[in-house]
């Protein structure tokens, strides 16, 4: 149902007639771009940032290389930004997480009703903040945040809330950075409408005549036929998560502020990596972000089993 | 319950729901409409907008005798309310005249003027985009972008359409495991890849020019391959082999059989590319950084940003300049983007 789904790719049996020969080698050819790519920016690449990791290379001295063993983990286990940024990036999922599953689907499930009117235009509407450049979303929320001018503590005010300081307050950063992230959610929403609108009605139906509310239709049938969409919005979101950098890196520059809560692992990263040069450390934290990004990935690929529902014959 | 009262509750429901959407869409937009607003004020108007009027107003002024003066509204003794322009203020009564009708001479007036409506009038700031246009030097950041988002679309062209032919239609070993490959790398977080990558540029001279921006587009990559493969599975096989038998190569039967019937899906490919070209920030970032003369527009509105921290509305206005062409190019052109989503989510 999705591009992580089985997809009955076949091998073909093996002859080795003339003809077959021939083709196969056309499409060798053909794929060779990709092929070439993905040795080239891929798995050399992935190997040499492997070797950076047991060496001192740094790019500010590009003539001097040295193994160093295991020096690089022990910088990993004492510095403190480690514990810092994995906790920010952490404590920034806990919001970021569940508003990109049921802001899609809540999304979704309207656009689907059969009581909307208008519905290609809401769905543009919804859709066109994905089109946005990230610099300029990141600074019209900041404006639209912003504690004195901004719009939405205007509004707190005229209800009698005072509004916080969003951006600039530690216990208000992570949920002013979700709600900025709302304006990406259009791609997830827009899969998941029309895995809606493939669930066949039949289903519906015989839920109505067995007595099913509309909330139990949701839940029973809606959720679990278009489970495979969910896990692929879940996994692309947690890999978004772990490569999380530009919106804290335009407003706060990479500074962390405010009290490091905006020091993701990856601004740390490309502080590390791009500020200082650090090539070998910066590969260091490079190979344990995927490591973490793989597991993860992983346990959600083990997990998908117990909830995600292909239906059969998507199978083989 | 008869048909005339179930088609009530439905309109009625219809009408609920919309309406709720609506809402729901007017505050996803909201932050549109604050940028706009606030590109078209100057400091002061978004001062005094925190708390008055959210448009781009400014105090009226009336000349009287050489000199400037804000006009208020006025309620008379007789009930009436008159607009007036006030030429002393005091304490407890003022000295006001008829803006209309100045030669009437001076009306005074008893009470406290602090209490009084002062008059506004709509004052937009056209002068901040031309200020911007030329602060962030737009028609380099423009040229800049438009040549690494279009040769980069020419590469992602070229190499995607070969590979999701090659994967479409011909027996290659492993075709099943290069596949799974091709999706997996999606997944892989880049950092672990961009670390060694940058070296290399590095090494090699490349970065501070536009060439690690363009230059790995022309290998293929899974989103764009997995959607052109995903139409090409759809075409009709007998085409091809009607072209065979007619002694086509290959080669011939990409250019005259698939491509023509293609053209939907490149150009959702083309659009795709040309707006995550447009909107890329992270590589442009580290690939030019210290070369202002050939950053793309989402770097360069970063940069003059950073510059100008306190003028948010030279800010809003670089950021609209920012989301210009995407936009606009996605409300044109929807369709494809839309399309082209569903495909690489759902399709099988």
């Amino acid at each position: 149902m999705s591009i992580f789904a089985p997809q009955n790719v076949k091998d073909q049996p093996l002859d080795k007639t003339p003809m077959t020969r021939r083709k196969q080698l056309w499409g060798l050819l053909f794929i060779s771009p990709w092929l070439i790519g993905l040795a080239v920016f891929t798995i050399i690449p992935m190997i040499v940032s492997l070797i950076f990791v047991f060496t001192d290379y740094n790019l500010n001295t590009p003539e001097h290389i040295q193994f160093v063993g295991l020096r690089n983990f022990q910088k990993l286990f004492a510095d403190p930004n480690v514990p810092i940024s994995l906790s920010a990036t952490f404590r920034f999922a806990l919001f970021a997480l569940p508003l990109s599953i049921i802001i899609p689907l809540g999304l979704g499930a309207l656009l689907n009703s059969h009581y909307l009117w208008g519905k290609r235009l809401f769905r543009t509407a919804f859709y066109a903040p994905y089109m946005v450049p990230v610099v300029s979303s990141a600074y019209i929320w900041a404006g639209v945040l912003n504690s004195e001018t901004g719009w939405i503590n205007r509004l707190l005010g005229e209800l009698g809330v005072p509004g916080p300081n969003w951006l600039f307050s530690v216990d208000w950063i992570y949920p002013a950075l979700a709600i900025i992230g709302l304006w990406g959610v259009g791609n997830a929403m827009l899969i998941t409408l029309s895995s809606m609108q493939g669930v066949p009605t039949e289903l519906y139906e015989a839920a109505r005549v067995d007595g099913a509310s509309g909330w139990q239709r949701f839940r029973k049938i809606t959720v679990p036929m278009i489970s495979p969409v969910i896990f692929y919005n879940l996994v692309l979101s947690v890999i978004g998560l772990f490569r999380y950098f530009e919106v804290p890196f335009i407003l706060k520059e990479g500074t962390g502020d405010p009290g490091n809560s905006t020091l993701f692992y990856n601004i740390h990263l490309y502080k590390t990596a791009f500020t200082f040069k650090d090539m070998a450390y910066g590969s260091t934290l490079a190979w344990l972000l995927f490591v973490m990004a793989f597991g993860v990935t992983l346990l959600l690929f083990w997990s998908a089993r117990y909830w995600v529902y292909y239906p059969a014959g998507d199978d083989k | 319950m008869n048909a005339y009262d179930s088609s009530v509750r439905r309109m009625m429901i219809t009408a609920s729901v919309t309406l709720f959407a609506l809402m729901l869409v007017a505050a996803f937009l909201l932050p549109f409409a604050y940028g706009t607003i606030t590109a078209f004020k100057n400091k002061e108007q978004i001062v005094t907008s925190a708390r008055g009027s959210i448009l781009p107003v400014s105090p009226v002024k009336f000349t009287y005798n050489e000199q400037l003066y804000d006009v208020f509204e006025v309620p008379m003794p007789d009930g009436e309310v008159r607009t007036l322009a006030l030429i002393r203020a005091g304490r407890n009564d003022s000295t006001f005249v008829d803006p209309a009708n100045p030669e009437a001479g001076e009306i005074f007036w008893e009470g406290r003027w602090r209490t009084l409506q002062q008059e506004m009038t709509l004052d937009p700031q056209f002068g901040n985009f031309q200020q911007v246009w030329n602060g962030i030097n737009f028609p380099i950041l423009l040229r800049n972008t438009g040549v690494i988002a279009l040769v980069g679309t020419i590469g992602t062209l070229l190499s995607c359409i070969l590979v999701a032919y090659g994967f479409a239609r011909f027996p290659i070993p492993g075709k099943s495991i290069l596949f799974m490959l091709l999706i997996g790398t999606i997944i892989l977080p880049r950092q672990v890849t961009l670390v060694p990558t940058y070296a290399f540029f590095s090494l090699i001279g490349w970065t501070g020019t536009w060439l690690p921006l363009i230059v790995p587009h022309f290998f293929a990559n899974a989103y764009n391959v997995f959607l052109l493969r995903q139409y090409f599975m759809t075409l009709p096989r007998e085409l091809d082999e009607a072209a065979v038998i007619d002694g086509a190569g290959p080669f011939r039967v990409l250019l005259w059989v698939i491509i023509p019937q293609s053209w939907p899906v490149i150009v959702t490919v083309s659009l795709f590319h040309i707006v995550f070209a447009w909107n890329d920030y992270f590589e442009p970032l580290i690939y030019l950084l210290g070369r202002p003369d050939l950053q793309p527009i989402s770097v360069g509105i970063q940069r003059f940003n950073f510059i100008y921290d306190q003028q948010p509305h030279l800010i809003q206005a670089t950021a609209l300049l920012g989301l210009a062409v995407p936009v606009l190019l996605f409300f044109l052109a929807q369709r494809f983007f839309m399309r082209g989503v569903v495909i690489t989510g759902v399709e099988k």
